[in-house]
C-alpha cells in the first residue's frame, strides 16, 4: 500500500480550494472563481481515483486508514478509511461535484465564488462522512454539511426558498440530535468512539433498540423514508439546480450509507427485529410515492418524488438481509446517484431556457432539441429501469432479494417497475413529444457543448453501469458479505 | 497570639487590579481633558498586565493564602485570565460606541476595574466572607453600569431593575451562607465541607440555606427562574455594557457556584444537584421557546443566554456520582461551556457593535438584513456564532454541548440530555433566522460598515477562534481539565 493519505486529500483539497474560492471576492472576478473552482473540482476528483484503483477488493477490513488522535481527552480520533461499502460513494461524490460545477458554469451569475465555495466545502464534507470510522467524526461532518446546503437552497434558490431551507435544515438536524445521544451512549457503554469498536460491543436488546431507532430517525430522514420524506419535495424544488443534484445524487445517500454503517452492525440484532417494520415502510415509499409522482405538475417535484420511491428501494433491500438485497441496494444507490442528478440536470436545462418546470408549459420540445430529447430519452428509460441501464440492475437485484424473503414483499416492490415508467414516461411524452406547445418552445435552442459534455459523460456512466455492473459489484462482495455474517452471528449481552 | 504577615505575593494581580483603579480615578480627576482616553488606556493596560501576572503564577501547586480566605489554584488562575481577556475584548468592542453617545466618561472604566476586581475576589475565595464581598463588588458595579446613559429611560430602568432583584438576590445568598455557618460553625470553604461530611453540622439547617445558596447562584448565573431580570437588563443596558454583563459575569458566577456548591457543599451534592437539574431543564426550556419570538436581538440574545446558561449547569451537576474523574471531567465540561459561551456572546454582541453607528443602535434582528451583501466576511463571521451558539460543528458551540451532554448521559441523566437536544433543536430556529436574515434577504440599509479597525480586526480574530477551536477544541478541553484536577476541588 502506499503513504499518501488519498482520503485526506479528498477531503480537504475541494474544502480548501473553496477558502481560495471565496477569496477571489466580489462578482467581478466570477472567471477567477469558476477557474479555481474547476480546477479544485478536476483535483478532488483526480485523487479520489486512486482509491478505485489501488482497492482491493478480497478484504473487508478498512484500507486507505488514517489514523491520528483527534480529541485526547475524549478519546477522539481523526480516523478515516474505506472499505467496500463506501469507497464508491467517495468516488461518485467527488464525480458530481466535478459536474455541478461544469453545470452551474453560466447559469449562476450572482455571487459566483460563494455558490462554488459552498460546493467545494459540501463536496469534501461529504467526502469525510463516507470515509470517517470515528463516531463523532461522522457526526461532525454529517451536520457540519447541512450547512452549505441550506445556504445553497437559501441564496440561488427559488420563490419559496427559505421555508424549503429551513424545512430541510429543521428536520435533518431533528434526526441527527437522538443520534447524537446514541453516539454518546455507546461513548459511555464502550469508552471509545471507534465505529469499529462498537460493531463488536455486545448490547442488551433493550439498548439496541433504542440505539436503533436514534439512527433510524437520523438516517430516515435523510434518506428520506415515509413519513419523514416531506422536506424533499420542498427542497428540490426551491434548490438551484446544482443543489438539487447533488441532495439527490449524494446526500441522500449519506442516510442510507449510515443504515450499512451503524443500524446493522451496531445494532443488528435489534435489526433483525424491526427489519419488518422498516420493510414496510419502504414498501409505502414504493408503491404510495410511487403513486404521489404520477400526479404531479412540475417536473423537479415528479423526479423528488420519484427519488423518495427509489431510495425506498434502497432501504429494503437492506432490510431483506441477504445479499442480493443489500448488493442490489448498494448499486441503486450509485445509479440513483448518477440517474438522478442526470434527470435534475435535464430539467435544469430546460429551465434556464423557459424558467418553468410545470409540465403543461411545455410539448414537443423534440422538435426544437432534439438532442437534448435523445439524452432526456436515455436517462427516463434508466430511472424506470430499462434493462442495459443502470437502473435495471440495482433494481432487479432487489427484486430478486425480496423474492428470496417473501414473494409478496417482492410483487408489491416489483410494482415500482410499471409505476417508474407510468411517471417517468408519461412526464417525457407530454413534456417532449406532441405539437409544439407555444411560442418560446419554438424558439428553444438545442443543447451546447457545455451541456453535451456534462449529459453525455452520465450517459455514459448510465450505460456502462447497465451493460457491464462488474467493477462496482466486485469491490462491494467482499464487505456485504461480511457484514451480513456480522449482523446474523448477533452479539446480544 | 501570634500574627503573621500573610504572602501578598500570590495575590498580586488582584493587589494591581486594585491600586490602578485608584490610579484611574486619580489620574482622570486631575487630568480631565484627556480624561476620556487616559482611563481606557489605563484601563486595557491594567488588564493587560494582569493578565500577564496570571499568566506568570499560573502553578499546579494549591496554595491558601491570607488566612484561609483566598486559593490561589490553576482553576482560579485560568478563570481569571479568560475573564481578564473577556474583559479587554468587551471595553476594545465598545469603546467607539461610547464616544460616539459621549458615554465613555472615565467612572465607566473605573466601574468596570472594579467590577474586574470583584470578580477575581470571587474567583480566588475560600471563604464565604471574601466570596460574597467579591460578588458584591462585581454587582454594585454591574448596577451602576446598566444605568450609565442615566438620560435615557430604557437604561435607568434596567439599573433600577437589575439593583433592585440583585439585591434581593444577594440577600438570598448571604441569609444562606448564614444557614450554612450556623449548621457548621465554618466559614472557610474545606472546614465547611469538612463539617458536612463530619455529620456533625444540623442536617435541616444547612439544607434550608443550600436552597437560599442555589437561589442566589441560580440568580446571578440568570437562570430560569430566577431569570426575570435578564432580558430587561440586557436590552435596556447600552450594548457596551450588556456585551460585558454577558460575558465575564458568567464565569465568575460559575466560579462561585463551583467554590460554593463543589468546594464547601460536595456532602449535599445529591441535593443541590437535583435542584440544579430542576434549574437547568427550566431554564434551557424557557430561553429557547422565549427567544423564538423576540424581534430585539439584545433581547433574544438574553433568550438564548439563560438557556446557555442552563446547559452550562448540564456540566455543573453530573458530578460527583461516580469516581474522582468523572467529576473532574463533567466540571470541566460546564468549564468548557462557560468559555465557550463567553467567547460567542461577546462576538455575537460584537457584531451587533459593528452594526451600530453614530445615532443608529443596530437592535433589531432586522438590521442583520442583507449583511452578505454588505461585507461578506462579517456575515460568515456571524454565520459561525450563530452555528456555534445553535451547536452545530465544526464550531466551538458544539463541543461545548457535546462534553456537557457527554456528562450528564455518563451520570445516568438520560432524560434530561433528551430534552437539552429537543430543546436545542428549537434553539437551531432563532439562530437560522439571523443566518437566513444576512444571506437571503436584501439589505434594508447600504451604508458601508463603518466601525473602527481595531473593533473589526478583534472581532475578526474572534469569529475565527470560535471556528479554530471548533477544530481542535483539544487544548481548551485539556487545560480545562488540568486546572480542575489542580485545583481545591476535591470531587
Amino acid at each position: 500500500m502506499t503513504d499518501i493519505p488519498f482520503l485526506s486529500l479528498a477531503i480537504w483539497i475541494p474544502i480548501l480550494g473553496g477558502l481560495l474560492v471565496l477569496a477571489s471576492g466580489p462578482d467581478r472576478n466570477a472567471w477567477m472563481a469558476r477557474m479555481v473552482a474547476l480546477l479544485t473540482a478536476i483535483f478532488g476528483l483526480a485523487v479520489s481515483l486512486p482509491l478505485y484503483f489501488r482497492f482491493d477488493t478480497a478484504t473487508a477490513a478498512m484500507q486507505f486508514v488514517e489514523l491520528r488522535s483527534w480529541i485526547i481527552e475524549f478519546n477522539i480520533n481523526y480516523h478515516l478509511g474505506v472499505d467496500g461499502l463506501s469507497v464508491w460513494f467517495v468516488l461518485l461524490n467527488s464525480f458530481i461535484t466535478l459536474l455541478v460545477v461544469i453545470a452551474g458554469w453560466q447559469v449562476i451569475q450572482s455571487r459566483v465564488a460563494q455558490y462554488m465555495a459552498a460546493f467545494l466545502i459540501m463536496s469534501g464534507l461529504m467526502n469525510g462522512i463516507f470515509a470517517a470510522l470515528d463516531g463523532v467524526l461522522f457526526y461532525v461532518f454529517f451536520e457540519a454539511s447541512l450547512i452549505p446546503l441550506y445556504l445553497v437552497i437559501g441564496v440561488w434558490g427559488g420563490p419559496g426558498r427559505v421555508h424549503a431551507a429551513i424545512k430541510f435544515f429543521l428536520f435533518t438536524l431533528a434526526g441527527s440530535l437522538p443520534m447524537l445521544l446514541a453516539l454518546l451512549y455507546l461513548y459511555s457503554v464502550t469508552g471509545s468512539f471507534e465505529i469499529l469498536d462498537w460493531h463488536r460491543a455486545a448490547l442488551s436488546m433493550t439498548e439496541q433498540s433504542l440505539i436503533f431507532f436514534a439512527f433510524l430517525a437520523a438516517f430516515g430522514v435523510k434518506v428520506p423514508m415515509w413519513p419523514v420524506h416531506t422536506w424533499l419535495p420542498d427542497a428540490h424544488v426551491e434548490a438551484p439546480t446544482g443543489g438539487s443534484v447533488v441532495l439527490a445524487a449524494i446526500a441522500l445517500k449519506l442516510g442510507a450509507y449510515g443504515f450499512v454503517r451503524f443500524s446493522l452492525p451496531v445494532a443488528p440484532d435489534a435489526a433483525m427485529a424491526y427489519a419488518p417494520l422498516v420493510i414496510a415502510l419502504s414498501l409505502i415509499a414504493v408503491v404510495y410515492i410511487g403513486f404521489v409522482a404520477l400526479v404531479q405538475a412540475d417536473m423537479k417535484k415528479l423526479v423528488a418524488y420519484s427519488s423518495i420511491s427509489h431510495m425506498g428501494f434502497v432501504t429494503l433491500g437492506f432490510f431483506m438481509l441477504n445479499p442480493l438485497g443489500v448488493e442490489g441496494a448498494l448499486i441503486q444507490m450509485i445509479s440513483h446517484g448518477f440517474v438522478s442528478a442526470a434527470m435534475f440536470l435535464c430539467i435544469g436545462v430546460l429551465y434556464e431556457r423557459m424558467h418553468s418546470r410545470q409540465i403543461a408549459d411545455y410539448g414537443g420540445v423534440v422538435n426544437t432539441m432534439p438532442k437534448f430529447a435523445a439524452f432526456f430519452m436515455l436517462f427516463a428509460m434508466a430511472n424506470c429501469g430499462l434493462p442495459a441501464t443502470s437502473g435495471f440492475v440495482g433494481e432487479f437485484t432487489v427484486i430478486l432479494g425480496a423474492v428470496q424473503y417473501n414473494f409478496w414483499i417482492g410483487l408489491l416492490a416489483a410494482t415500482t417497475l410499471i409505476l417508474g415508467a407510468a411517471y417517468t414516461l408519461w412526464m417525457y411524452k407530454r413534456v417532449v413529444f406532441g405539437a409544439v406547445a407555444n411560442e418560446q418552445v419554438a424558439q428553444l435552442a438545442d443543447i451546447g457543448a457545455r451541456e453535451f459534455f456534462f449529459l453525455a459523460v452520465l450517459a455514459a456512466c448510465v450505460l456502462a453501469m447497465g451493460v457491464y455492473p462488474f467493477p462496482f459489484t466486485e469491490v462491494m462482495h467482499t464487505s456485504v458479505t461480511e457484514l451480513l455474517r456480522h449482523v446474523y452471528t448477533g452479539k446480544l449481552l | 497570639m501570634n500574627f503573621a504577615a500573610p504572602d501578598f505575593f500570590p495575590a498580586a494581580a488582584e493587589i494591581f487590579v486594585a491600586v490602578m483603579a485608584l490610579a484611574v480615578m486619580l489620574s482622570t480627576t486631575f487630568a480631565r481633558n484627556i480624561a476620556r482616553s487616559l482611563a481606557y488606556a489605563l484601563a486595557q493596560f491594567t488588564l493587560l498586565v494582569t493578565a500577564f501576572i496570571t499568566i506568570f503564577t499560573l502553578d499546579t501547586v494549591v496554595i491558601n493564602d491570607f488566612g484561609g480566605m483566598f486559593v490561589h489554584d490553576l482553576l482560579g488562575g485560568i478563570l481569571k485570565l479568560v475573564v481578564c481577556f473577556a474583559m479587554m475584548i468587551a471595553l476594545l468592542y465598545g469603546r467607539a460606541y461610547l464616544a460616539e453617545r459621549r458615554l465613555d466618561r472615565p467612572e465607566y472604566y473605573l466601574l468596570a476595574l472594579l467590577m474586574m476586581l470583584g470578580m477575581m475576589v470571587m474567583i480566588t475565595a475560600n471563604h464565604l466572607l471574601p466570596l460574597y464581598i467579591g460578588l458584591e463588588m462585581m454587582s454594585l458595579s454591574l448596577y451602576a453600569l446598566a444605568a450609565f446613559d442615566r438620560d435615557n429611560a430604557c437604561s435607568t430602568e434596567a439599573g433600577m431593575k437589575y439593583f433592585v432583584l440583585g439585591a434581593l438576590a444577594s440577600g438570598l445568598l448571604l441569609y444562606g451562607m448564614s444557614m450554612v455557618y450556623g449548621a457548621t460553625g465554618a466559614l472557610e470553604l474545606p472546614a465547611v465541607a469538612q463539617a458536612v461530611a463530619g455529620q456533625t453540622a444540623n442536617k435541616t439547617v444547612l439544607l434550608f440555606g443550600l436552597v437560599f445558596l442555589v437561589a442566589g447562584i441560580s440568580f446571578k448565573l440568570g437562570v430560569a427562574p430566577f431569570h426575570m431580570w435578564v432580558p430587561d437588563v440586557y436590552q435596556g443596558a447600552p450594548t457596551p455594557v450588556t456585551l460585558i454583563l454577558s460575558s465575564a459575569p458568567k464565569l465568575a458566577a460559575f466560579a462561585l457556584a463551583l467554590r460554593l456548591l463543589a468546594v464547601a457543599l460536595p456532602g449535599l451534592a445529591g441535593h443541590w444537584q437535583t435542584m440544579l437539574m430542576l434549574v437547568a431543564a427550566a431554564s434551557i426550556v424557557l430561553g429557547n421557546l422565549a427567544a423564538l419570538v423576540q424581534h430585539n436581538i439584545k433581547r433574544m440574545l438574553a433568550y438564548s443566554g439563560i438557556s446557555h446558561m442552563g446547559f452550562m449547569l448540564l456540566g455543573l451537576l453530573s458530578g460527583g456520582g461516580g469516581t474522582a474523574d468523572s467529576t473532574i471531567v463533567a466540571y470541566s465540561g460546564a468549564m468548557f461551556y462557560a468559555i465557550a459561551y463567553a467567547l460567542m456572546t461577546l462576538a455575537a454582541f460584537g457584531m451587533v457593535m459593528l452594526l451600530s453607528r453614530a445615532g443608529f443602535d443596530a437592535g433589531e434582528i432586522e438590521d442583520f438584513k442583507g449583511l452578505n451583501r454588505r461585507s461578506p466576511w462579517f456575515a460568515v463571521l456571524m454565520l459561525f456564532v450563530m452555528f456555534s451558539m445553535a451547536g452545530i460543528p465544526f464550531f466551538i458551540g458544539f463541543f461545548a454541548k457535546f462534553a456537557v451532554l457527554e456528562a450528564v448521559i455518563a451520570a445516568g441523566h438520560l432524560w434530561l440530555a433528551a430534552l437539552a437536544v429537543v430543546m436545542s433543536l428549537i434553539g437551531a430556529f432563532y439562530y437560522l433566522r439571523i443566518v437566513k436574515l444576512m444571506y437571503f434577504d436584501e439589505p434594508l440599509d447600504n451604508a458601508p460598515i463603518s466601525a473602527s479597525p481595531e473593533l473589526q480586526l478583534m472581532l475578526s480574530v474572534n469569529g475565527v477562534a470560535i471556528a479554530a477551536l471548533g477544530l481542535m477544541p483539544g487544548t481548551l478541553l485539556s487545560l480545562c481539565r488540568t486546572a480542575l484536577a489542580a485545583s481545591s476541588i476535591t470531587g
